[in-house]
Parts: C-alpha cells; sequence; structure tokens
C-alpha cells in the first residue's frame, strides 16, 4: 500500500483503472437519512493540483458529502473515485491516497503533539523511523516543530489545526479534503492554512476540495462548486462561475445562484 | 496491504490506549473500586453464610472470597470490555473514531485492534486486582498467574465483541445505564461468579439451564480453572466459539451504512 502511495502519485499504478487518472471523481451521488434528503445526484472532478472550494451554507450538505467519501458511512447510490478506485470496493487503495482534515478537533489531548501523529502513521502501516523522518518534515512545514513533545492539550485552537493538516499529509496523500477548516480560528491561523493548502497544490500537485460557508475565503485562482440544500448549482474557476451568473463577484453570484444571502 | 502494515497497526492502536492509560491513572484505579467492594466487603458479609463444597478446580473446602475472586475478576473485564465497545458506537461521530475509520485497514481489522487494545488494558487491571486480592486471602498457585493471561484476552475479547454486537445492533442501549440494567446486571449474576451452579440447580433447573447457556459463566469458568492450573475445555470451547460469533455479528452490525447515525436521522 505504502508503495503504491508513492508511485501513484499520478495514478499510474499497476492493476488500476487505467483510463482514469484523476484523484477524485464522484459521480451521481445521492445520500438521505430517512426522509430527509441530503445530496441530490452529485457530480464533480477534481484534477491534479485543483484547489478547490466547496462553497454552501451550513446544512447544504458538505459534512454528508465528506462523511461518504471518508467512508463514515457507505453510499448507496453513485459513486466515488479515487484515481479511479471505487471507495466501496476498494476502500484500501482509495483511503491511502486521501488525507482528511476533520471539521471537529480530532487530535488526542491526551498525548503529545508527535504521539499523535506517530499513531496517525502507525493506522497507516507506515514504519516508525520513516513515520519520524515524515512527520518531522510536516511539522516543521507548520512552524511546530519546538512543540513536538508538549501536549497537544497546551496549544491554542491555530496550532491545533496546523497539526491536523500536518498528520493528514504524514501518510503523503494526494487528495486532501478538508472540512471548515477555518472556523473558530483567528485571521492570522485562518490566513496560514490557506496559503499552506494553495501551497501544497501549487508545489505537490495535491488535489484539495475545502468546504466552506465563508464566501471570503474563495479567492479567485481557486475552482468552486457551490453546494446548496443537497445539489450543485455550479462548478469551476471562479471568475467562470462569476461570470455565468451574471454577477460581478463571489458574494453576488452565490446569492443569484441561491437566491439566498451568503456570509 | 502487506501483514507489516497490519501489525503495525495493531501496534499503533495498543500504543496509543497504552499511553492513554499511563496518562489517567485514576480513571484505571477508579474502574478497581467496584471489584474490591465485592471482594472486601460483600465477600466478608457472606462468608459463612454460603457453604462452599469442594467443586473443581479446587482441592479443598475454600473461603469464599477465594470463590468469587474470578468471578470479580469477570466483572472486571465485562465491565471494560462493555464500556469501551459502546463507546466505540456512540463516539462514531467523535474525533478519534472518525480519525481511526479513514486508516486504508479494513473496518473490521481497526475495530478488533481496538478491542484488543482495551482488553490488554483490562488485563493490566485484573491483575492488579489480584495483586490486592493476595492480601486478602486469595492465594492462588503462583504458576497460576501466567495461563489466566491468554483466559482473561480471550474472555475480554468475547465480552468485548459482545459489547460491541449489541451496542451497533440495538438502539434502546443508548446510555450504560440501559447495558448495566439489561446486559450486565443479568449475565453476572445468571452466572457462576457468585455461586456455584449447583446451588442454583437444586433450587431452580431452568434458571441453571439459563446459567449454563450464559457465556460469561463459561467466561469465568476459563478464568477460575486457569488460575489454579487446569484448562477446562468446555468452557474454552464456548468462550472462543461466542467470541467468533459476536465478533462476526458485530462487524456486520458495524457496516457504517446502516449504523445508528444512519438510522437516527442524521446529523448534518
Amino acid at each position: 500500500m505504502l508503495d503504491l502511495n508513492t508511485e501513484a502519485a499520478d495514478g499510474g499504478a499497476a492493476g488500476a483503472p487505467a483510463r482514469e487518472a484523476l484523484p477524485l471523481v464522484v459521480e451521481g451521488l445521492s445520500h438521505s437519512f430517512g426522509e430527509r434528503q441530503a445530496l441530490r445526484e452529485v457530480s464533480f472532478k477534481l484534477g491534479r493540483g485543483d484547489r478547490t472550494m466547496l462553497l454552501g451554507l451550513n446544512g447544504a450538505g458538505k459534512t454528508t458529502l465528506f462523511s461518504l467519501i471518508t467512508r463514515l458511512y457507505n453510499h448507496r447510490s453513485g459513486s466515488i473515485r479515487i484515481f479511479g478506485w471505487e471507495i466501496k470496493q476498494k476502500p484500501s487503495e482509495a483511503l491511502a491516497r486521501l488525507g482528511v482534515v476533520f471539521q471537529l478537533a480530532t487530535l488526542d489531548l491526551e498525548l503529545s503533539v508527535a504521539q499523535n501523529l506517530y499513531y496517525h502513521a502507525a493506522l497507516h502501516g507506515l514504519p516508525r523511523r520513516e513515520a519520524g523522518v515524515r512527520l518531522r518534515r510536516e511539522i516543521e512545514r507548520v512552524g511546530l516543530t519546538d512543540r513536538l513533545r508538549e501536549h497537544a492539550r497546551t496549544l491554542s485552537g491555530g496550532q491545533r489545526r496546523r497539526v491536523e493538516i500536518a498528520r493528514a499529509l504524514v501518510h503523503r496523500p494526494r487528495v486532501l479534503l478538508l472540512d471548515e477548516p477555518t472556523v473558530g480560528l483567528d485571521v492570522a491561523s485562518r490566513q496560514f492554512l490557506l496559503d499552506h493548502v494553495r501551497m501544497l497544490c501549487r508545489e505537490e500537485g495535491i488535489a484539495a476540495l475545502w468546504a466552506t460557508h465563508l464566501i471570503d475565503e474563495v479567492d479567485s485562482a481557486a475552482r468552486v462548486i457551490v453546494l446548496h440544500r443537497g445539489r450543485i448549482l455550479a462548478e469551476g474557476p471562479v471568475p467562470e462561475v462569476i461570470r455565468r451568473a451574471n454577477a460581478s463577484s463571489m458574494r453576488e453570484a452565490f446569492d443569484k445562484l441561491t437566491g439566498e444571502r451568503g456570509e | 496491504m502487506k501483514a507489516v502494515h497490519y501489525y503495525r497497526c495493531m501496534r499503533g492502536i495498543v500504543w496509543r490506549e497504552a499511553l492513554r492509560f499511563l496518562n489517567q491513572r485514576g480513571r484505571f484505579l477508579a474502574a478497581l473500586v467496584r471489584p474490591l467492594v465485592w471482594l472486601l466487603i460483600f465477600a466478608t458479609g457472606f462468608r459463612f453464610v454460603l457453604g462452599v463444597s469442594i467443586i473443581p478446580p479446587y482441592q479443598t473446602y475454600i473461603p469464599y472470597q477465594v470463590y468469587i475472586a474470578p468471578g470479580l475478576i469477570g466483572m472486571i473485564i465485562m465491565f471494560q470490555g462493555m464500556q469501551s465497545s459502546l463507546s466505540m458506537v456512540w463516539d462514531r461521530e467523535t474525533g478519534s473514531m472518525r480519525t481511526l475509520l479513514v486508516s486504508p485497514l479494513p473496518r473490521w481489522y481497526l475495530l478488533v485492534s481496538k478491542l484488543v487494545a482495551a482488553v490488554i488494558v483490562s488485563v493490566l487491571q485484573a491483575y492488579v486486582f489480584l495483586g490486592i486480592a493476595y492480601f486478602w486471602g486469595v492465594h492462588p498457585p503462583r504458576l497460576g498467574y501466567l495461563p489466566v493471561f491468554p483466559a482473561l484476552i480471550l474472555a475480554g475479547m468475547m465480552l468485548s465483541a459482545l459489547g460491541l454486537f449489541l451496542s451497533s445492533v440495538i438502539r434502546q442501549l443508548e446510555n450504560f445505564a440501559g447495558v448495566m440494567n439489561f446486559v450486565i446486571f443479568p449475565m453476572f449474576f445468571a452466572s457462576s461468579a457468585l455461586y456455584p451452579l449447583w446451588t442454583v440447580q437444586q433450587a431452580n433447573e431452568r434458571l441453571y439451564e439459563i446459567c449454563m447457556a450464559n457465556p460469561f459463566t463459561h467466561a469465568v469458568e476459563l478464568i477460575r480453572f486457569a488460575l489454579y492450573e487446569k484448562f477446562n475445555l468446555e468452557a474454552f470451547g464456548v468462550v472462543a466459539g461466542s467470541l467468533v460469533v459476536f465478533m462476526v455479528l458485530a462487524v456486520l452490525g458495524y457496516d457504517p451504512g446502516r449504523g445508528l447515525i444512519t438510522r437516527r436521522g442524521g446529523a448534518e
């Protein structure tokens, strides 16, 4: 799996469906909780190095979508493929290439920063020594090397989020999911995360899907998916989505598309 | 996915559980209070009430606290097993389960690893209990402390798997009080933990049959025999068989597509 992890960087792993090399493809995905339909026929694609903002109000279906992609529950219709691996049939291959930063804080506060990262590396089957090298690199990139030995409890909210990003990258995923990662963070921490993910997409070709309800986080260099009441209303590069909506800004485009006022 | 990945993953999960235990010694010791109350107070009060005859694996008349010690160890691992498996179901939405479940290893393996880790901690508790019980007149043969280890692991896995299965499929078991009333107490009292089953048989044949069908009875007997350097094949067979059955049911019940969240109506 780990070898695949690096070799398959561009979808070229032996045995992988050849015609599909895209990092993430979602097709015809619907999901309901009893009567309530959370997602309706959702389809979109993420290319290599794409930084896609998944924009929607609270309750639009963003978390449901992430729960399905991370296999927290199984989807019953449509398909989710990571580098061609359908997550239902080949969860191991798919999940090995996926890194996730969850909406809620998921660090183990009883453990040190390093212990949290080692634990994650073990879950991905990494040998301890290699895990040590990788996690030091990731933690250095988020500027927290001097906090490695400290309990996660002593970190601020922004620092915890940075550790979570570092953790999501320890197994070198090619697709990164971030579910409202800036909620509750101050301006500086938010900017740091945005810049960090931008760098990951640009320099390492990681495909990132960043869920947010904050229109301000959607910059014109990104792609955007507007999700509203379980449906995708628009998808594409931000300037194109604005143009197609006959709007002058993303905020105006969002309001026009959804008929509601965004934040 | 190679065997070495599986090994590293389980080692990591057990290592984390051990670290958490080291960081939370208070909780670890608090879990020992309940069985110690039974041993130090209940058993003393009943010491001369119950006539205990010579029954295997004992070779002589034994005081009551010696009889119930294996049952109380069973209680420790049952409580811990149930608690850890219940938290796995209830905490599915919380961080620790979410981070666990994005591991590329199969879900059943992650669940089993998590149970193994919790059982190892509860086995440590059982040994601490045995250490304290030693000063209360519970003196099993010195070598008995070794074979009781695999017996505790096996019994712990079986009870944890039962807990995971029950909490995955029975919606009503939404708090620990429910589990205490409907699972732990009935299983504990309808077993050989507190009294030899021949006394139950003399009083009520039907209840005796229920006790014999109770996997917890066999878990206790497996521990009791192992502690006295004996192997109880029947108990082993029932415990191992129950483990397989409960584990399969638990893994099926834990299917995320049919889990609690979906049935509850979901949370966005």
